[in-house]
């Protein structure tokens, strides 16, 4: 099964390592993983997608837990939450194509945000399977480059993750 | 405020801590730090020969007095051969701060001379660890290492301290906090009291029950209470290979080790039990062979200060996070205050099928090995050994067949009192152990048992030991190959020794022992081992190589049938099976 485990750390040298190294050391697997600074620049906050059974997430939560910089963490899949991701796209668009395009990015909520006579970079927020349809949407044909920003999430309601 | 340079504040940092032996190795990047060291009295530090002897010697230190064991490398090759010492204290939750010098901070990453990223290297082998960015911080990395490798599951913290940030020249404010406050680390204090009593409740219903207690036990200082418990309920007790001593191994109610050498009487009862209360034990592979073949009719509570190590490997039924110390005393507690007793005529039953089990296979109940042959049966080099010394020695085991030997045949009735390594299986261990026991109970006899293969890994400790007057006994049973693999090749390879035995390339142990000051002994006729063994033993005031020619034929028996065996399903020789 899928999960977002989001996780509240020291902003420490090495903490992001740590973190990191024992998903290989053990044997998970990480989907995305997006990390930044959070308002309290001690901490960061990272978000982790990764896909196991229970018993799998259930030592994969409890070894985090264990990690010296990790402050606190949550699966956020365990509640109702929000998850987003951003993509970047560039978009071959010239002739017929760009009305075709631009049709395509109002239908999915996205912005051009940077523009030549032959190409749209695009940006698309939402879930993982949003971006995956907008990409759909576009052929392949049409796709220069791709960046994803890889989920971040939060909880929905007053639930809040921090110390 | 005092103003101190980073090497003093560290060593200031290290008395203000308690500490007052380090083992270790200078070099380079640590030279500031063992001038420091050179111009203080505090702190006595021991040169070892090898910086794995040093993490294995501290670690020996930690094992036998629960205190914090202390190494002090240099950095790159001084860093990296202590990794396997690090390792070995990983795996067995061992308390260690280990401090590495470090190139200077302007040179890192450059590949500088000697640079080796000590903080990257050892990741996966710490419980935490530090890079020391400037000499302010040194007091306070100091107090949060010590603390994080003795709380909660202990284990080994590295300090990494690159060169510039010890420099005499450069002095600071001097303030060991007195207090820490770590919003990130609270280690398991007390159970959860709903957990216990269902526990409780659990426990007293059994009909079939088995204690089982591991290493936990021993390091979290709860082997008294673990007895009280046993004895208390007169429930039998098994104790894993990192658990000896936590319950008295000659009392009637130990069956003795468990897991792929136990006793037949242990892994038969663990089967057959309905209810195993596991205490500080993590369910290891060598305890339980086939996972979905484990004790198929059991209910497990697991006590454990680790929540990781709870429902790892098998599910329990009754999961208590808590130190061991507090989850037995209110386990006591409330056994004392209950109306409720254990069901006796189940437990008597129960009792006169374990003793059953102890007639027909026990090795306790008779030797299960050759009692009439010329050659010396390592087995009963051990019972001597533990005759000798009225079971009260200190033992320290490298890797193999001979540590099996003496985990099954020196009966541990204290905690502390074996010290091998488990976990990890660190060939070479046994001996730098030793000099650190011996240097905490200078006065109590300390016995290394190895074999001619593991003390060829970290025999150059042989030269501290002179350096030290460290008069401790090398016990080798010399069967002139690597004993434990030759057995697996013989018993799964059809007998194809792939690199396993020497060629007549083993030294003379008695001259090399001679060699670095010592005393040599060769035993290897069975009508002398008693009275040599004895000499040997009578001599306190100097290091005694005991090199003991034993049948390089033995296996050790029981061995749990591999792969896809239960617990019950054993070797017990070289042609009976269960």
């Amino acid at each position: 099964m899928r999960r977002i485990i989001s996780v509240l750390m020291e902003n420490e040298p090495g903490a992001l390592s740590r973190v990191v190294g024992l998903f290989s050391q053990r044997g998970y697997n990480i989907e995305s993983l997006t990390v930044a600074p959070t308002e309290d620049a001690t901490l960061s906050r990272l978000t982790m997608v990764t896909i196991g059974d229970d018993h799998k997430i259930e030592q994969v939560t409890k070894n985090l837990n264990k990690l010296i910089d990790v402050v606190k963490l949550v699966d956020l899949t365990e509640g109702s939450h929000i998850e987003r991701e951003l993509l970047l796209v560039k978009v071959r668009a010239s002739g017929a194509q760009r009305d075709e395009v631009k049709r395509s990015v109002d239908i999915f909520r996205g912005q051009i945000v940077d523009v030549t006579s032959n190409m749209y970079t695009v940006q698309v927020a939402g879930t993982g399977e949003k971006l995956d349809a907008f990409l759909q949407a576009l052929g392949e044909h049409t796709i220069m480059e791709v960046v994803r920003s890889g989920v971040s999430g939060i909880a929905r309601g007053e639930k809040v993750l921090s110390v | 405020m005092e103003l101190l340079s980073g090497g003093d504040m560290l060593v200031r940092a290290l008395q203000d801590e308690g500490v007052d032996l380090i083992f270790g190795y200078p070099g380079g990047s640590a030279l500031h730090i063992y001038d420091a060291i050179f111009r203080q009295k505090g702190i006595k530090h021991v040169l070892v020969r090898h910086e794995q002897g040093a993490t294995h010697a501290a670690d020996g230190y930690s094992r036998s007095t629960g205190k914090v064991g202390v190494v002090l490398v240099t950095s790159g090759p001084g860093a990296t051969n202590a990794i396997t010492g690090i390792a070995t204290a990983y795996m067995d939750s061992i308390p260690m701060v280990v401090i590495s010098g470090q190139v200077p901070s302007d040179k890192i990453g450059e590949d500088a001379f000697q640079e080796t990223d000590m903080v990257g290297c050892s990741r996966p082998i710490v419980k935490h660890s530090f890079l020391v960015k400037n000499a302010e911080e040194i007091p306070e990395v100091v107090k949060k290492a010590f603390y994080i490798a003795s709380t909660g599951r202990p284990g080994p913290v590295v300090i990494d301290i690159p060169k510039d940030v010890t420099n005499p020249a450069d002095r600071f404010p001097y303030r060991y906090p007195e207090k820490l406050r770590m919003r990130s680390y609270t280690p398991a204090g007390k159970g959860h009291s709903g957990q216990i009593r269902k526990a409780i409740a659990l426990l007293l219903s059994a009909k079939r029950p088995v204690i089982y207690a591991g290493g936990g036990v021993v390091q979290g200082e709860g082997a008294g209470l673990l007895t009280e418990l046993a004895k208390r309920l007169n429930y039998p007790v098994t104790n894993t290979l990192m658990g000896l001593g936590a319950y008295p191994g000659s009392d009637k109610r130990f069956l003795g080790m468990l897991g792929m050498h136990g006793t037949f009487e242990a892994n038969t009862a663990m089967h057959h039990a309905d209810v195993i209360l596991a205490v500080g034990a993590r369910f290891d592979d060598r305890v339980t062979n086939t996972p979905n073949k484990f004790c198929p009719g059991a209910k497990i509570i697991h006590i454990d200060v680790d929540p990781a190590s709870i429902s790892k490997t098998i599910v329990a039924d009754i999961p208590i996070v808590g130190t061991v110390q507090s989850v037995l005393s209110e386990m006591l507690e409330m056994l004392k205050s209950s109306e409720e007793q254990p069901d006796q005529s189940a437990i008597v039953d129960w009792w006169r099928q374990i003793d059953d089990w102890r007639e027909r296979h026990g090795i306790y109940t008779a030797p299960r090995y050759r009692t009439d042959g010329a050659m010396i049966m390592p087995q009963e080099v051990i019972r001597a050994v533990y005759d000798i010394t009225e079971g009260d020695a200190f033992v320290t085991s490298d890797v193999g067949q001979h540590q099996m030997f003496a985990a099954q045949y020196y009966l541990f009735d204290k905690p502390r009192r074996w010290i091998n390594s488990g976990g990890l299986g660190t060939m070479g261990f046994g001996l730098p152990a030793a000099l650190g026991v011996k240097i905490a109970h200078p006065d109590k006899d300390v016995v290394c048992v190895t074999g001619e293969g593991s003390i060829q890994m970290c025999i150059q400790e042989l030269s501290t030991a002179t350096q030290y007057h460290l008069p401790v006994k090398i016990l080798c049973l010399n069967n002139q190959a690597l004993g434990m693999v030759k057995q697996w090749q013989e018993m799964q390879y059809e007998g194809r020794l792939s690199n396993s035995v020497y060629e007549e390339s083993l030294p003379d142990f008695v001259k090399l022992a001679e060699a670095y000051g010592h005393l040599g002994v060769k035993i290897e006729r069975r009508e002398e081992l008693h009275d040599k063994l004895h000499e040997a033993f009578a001599i306190k005031d100097r290091t005694v190589f005991i090199d003991v020619y034993v049948d390089p034929s033995e296996h050790v028996y029981p061995m749990q049938v591999m792969p896809n065996g239960s617990m019950r399903d054993m070797w017990l020789s070289k042609t009976e099976r269960t």
